[in-house]
């Protein structure tokens, strides 16, 4: 496996990293307690082609590989969980249409979400619905040329702003999926406010009162919604908060070394004293050894290769884990101001919760993974 | 054209490597099987393609051509031998 980044890749990546800098770090702190992300920021980010990264040149995207779109993910996830939040979902919804889309499913909307003129989420989740998705309650019933949608969905990231949403509903009593904009009677939003973490992503309930939907609209085949449309959107969802996961980890890390750079106690600067050094060293391997498992998975995702799906399990578990253990640190590195709204370091550790619940909780991780292990080792 | 016994082979290896001491039949249902975790019918995708440089697209998905070995096999001479003559 080459993690060394091409000349390309590292120029994308020093744009990114810089535009990041530039307008998401200064600023997430604000949008965390104002719950929401300026739709100003939406559209620069537009302008510079972020929500077309995976999507075909010919549909407007950029088409880059895996591996920068991960590095890209680390990138945002350092400056903006919330952010990586709705670059998650609008890249799943994006990358179940290229893999599974009619070719007019394609047409009508992979430019809008190239483009950023639609953002994308995915609704799969419901009040009583969670990790057992495959049973959400949810129905889709034919009726003449439409699908008549009714249930309700929750904790949706991007829930409030996006324009396009991919349901996962009951059709036949089997898991299916429908294209839904935003604009379709029946359906509506309602946000979501005071949640642990990811507070600025904004999130909202939706609510579908026989919604009626083209039966053009329906992803894959019926009993197809979850096995292979919810299970492309998923491995795209952990790809990337895997990686977002590392971006905060090596937020709280950059923020530990600066704090321990110019904090003194004891008359000595923090970093000299060797229990912050243990955190410190906790920290860079934890965060090196997530970036590598994080690196493997993108190296078998561009080679297309059916081991990604399971070794993207193992680096978003472990790497949500280890976003958690390193933000607890930061916390602890920065002692009260660490719980202070001066410092960012509050954010981290509330986002990096949510980065062992999102895409599929650890647990659920955990079963998938030691199930593998089972099989391969005799 | 791929002998059909030799993409059951190579399929049976896969299964196998998902689901060890388990002789799969051809006709043996795979998907309405409990011997599968949610990520497999993902990598059952992954694998074809990338084995058989075939494309899974919208217009395959249809459980039936997955659904065992036999039904597999045939989807892989059917789809390989259509975009052989694309190509």
């Amino acid at each position: 496996m080459n993690t060394n980044l091409s000349p390309d890749q590292r120029e994308i990546l020093v744009q990114f990293r810089a535009l990041i800098d530039k307008i998401i770090s200064p600023v997430a702190d604000q949008w965390d307690r104002e719950e929401t992300i300026p739709f100003e920021v939406i559209q620069t980010l537009a302008q510079q082609g972020l929500w077309g990264i995976n999507i075909p040149e010919n549909m407007g995207g950029q088409a880059w590989d895996m591996m920068t779109l991960g590095r890209i993910c680390e990138e945002i996830g350092r400056g903006s969980a919330s952010l990586l939040s709705l670059f998650t979902v609008h890249g799943m919804v994006a990358q179940v249409l290229m893999k599974w889309g009619t070719h007019i499913q394609k047409e009508t909307w992979l430019p809008k979400l190239a483009k950023g003129h639609v953002l994308g989420a995915f609704a799969l989740t419901e009040p009583d619905i969670g990790s057992d998705a495959r049973r959400v309650e949810t129905t889709a019933v034919l009726s003449g040329d439409v699908y008549v949608l009714n249930g309700k969905k929750k904790w949706i990231s991007c829930g409030q702003i996006a324009g396009l949403f991919l349901i996962v509903a009951q059709c036949d009593g089997k898991p299916s999926a429908f294209l839904v904009p935003k604009d379709t009677p029946g359906f509506s939003q309602e946000p979501i406010r005071d949640m642990l973490g990811f507070r600025s992503a904004m999130l909202a309930s939706l609510c579908l009162e026989n919604c009626p939907v083209p039966r053009d609209n329906m992803v894959g085949v019926i009993g197809t919604g979850f096995s292979h449309v919810a299970g492309t959107a998923l491995d795209h969802g952990r790809y990337c908060i895997a990686w977002g996961s590392v971006g905060l980890a090596q937020a709280c890390l950059e923020a530990s070394v600066r704090y321990t750079h110019k904090r003194k106690q004891f008359g000595v600067y923090l970093k000299e004293h060797q229990l912050i050094q243990e955190m410190i060293a906790n920290m860079v391997s934890g965060t090196k050894a997530a970036r590598l498992l994080c690196c493997h998975a993108g190296y078998l995702k561009d080679a297309g290769d059916p081991d990604m799906i399971m070794e993207t399990a193992v680096a978003k578990y472990f790497a949500s884990q280890n976003a958690v253990k390193v933000a607890l640190d930061a916390v602890q590195i920065h002692g009260a101001n660490g719980c202070s709204g001066d410092y960012p370091v509050q954010r981290y550790l509330r986002d990096a919760k949510i980065m062992e619940i999102i895409e599929g909780s650890s647990q659920i991780q955990q079963i998938l993974i030691a199930g593998h292990g089972y099989q391969v080792i005799d | 054209m791929i002998p059909n016994n030799d993409i059951k082979k190579t399929v049976c290896t896969f299964l196998n490597r998902h689901i060890k001491n388990h002789e799969f039949q051809g006709d043996e249902a795979i998907f309405t099987s409990a011997l599968f975790n949610s990520l497999f019918a993902m990598q059952l995708v992954l694998f074809l393609e990338k084995e058989y440089r075939i494309k899974v697209e919208n217009e395959d998905l249809d459980l039936s051509n997955f659904n065992t070995l036999n039904a597999i096999s045939a989807f892989v001479e059917q789809k390989a031998s259509c975009d052989c003559h694309e190509h």
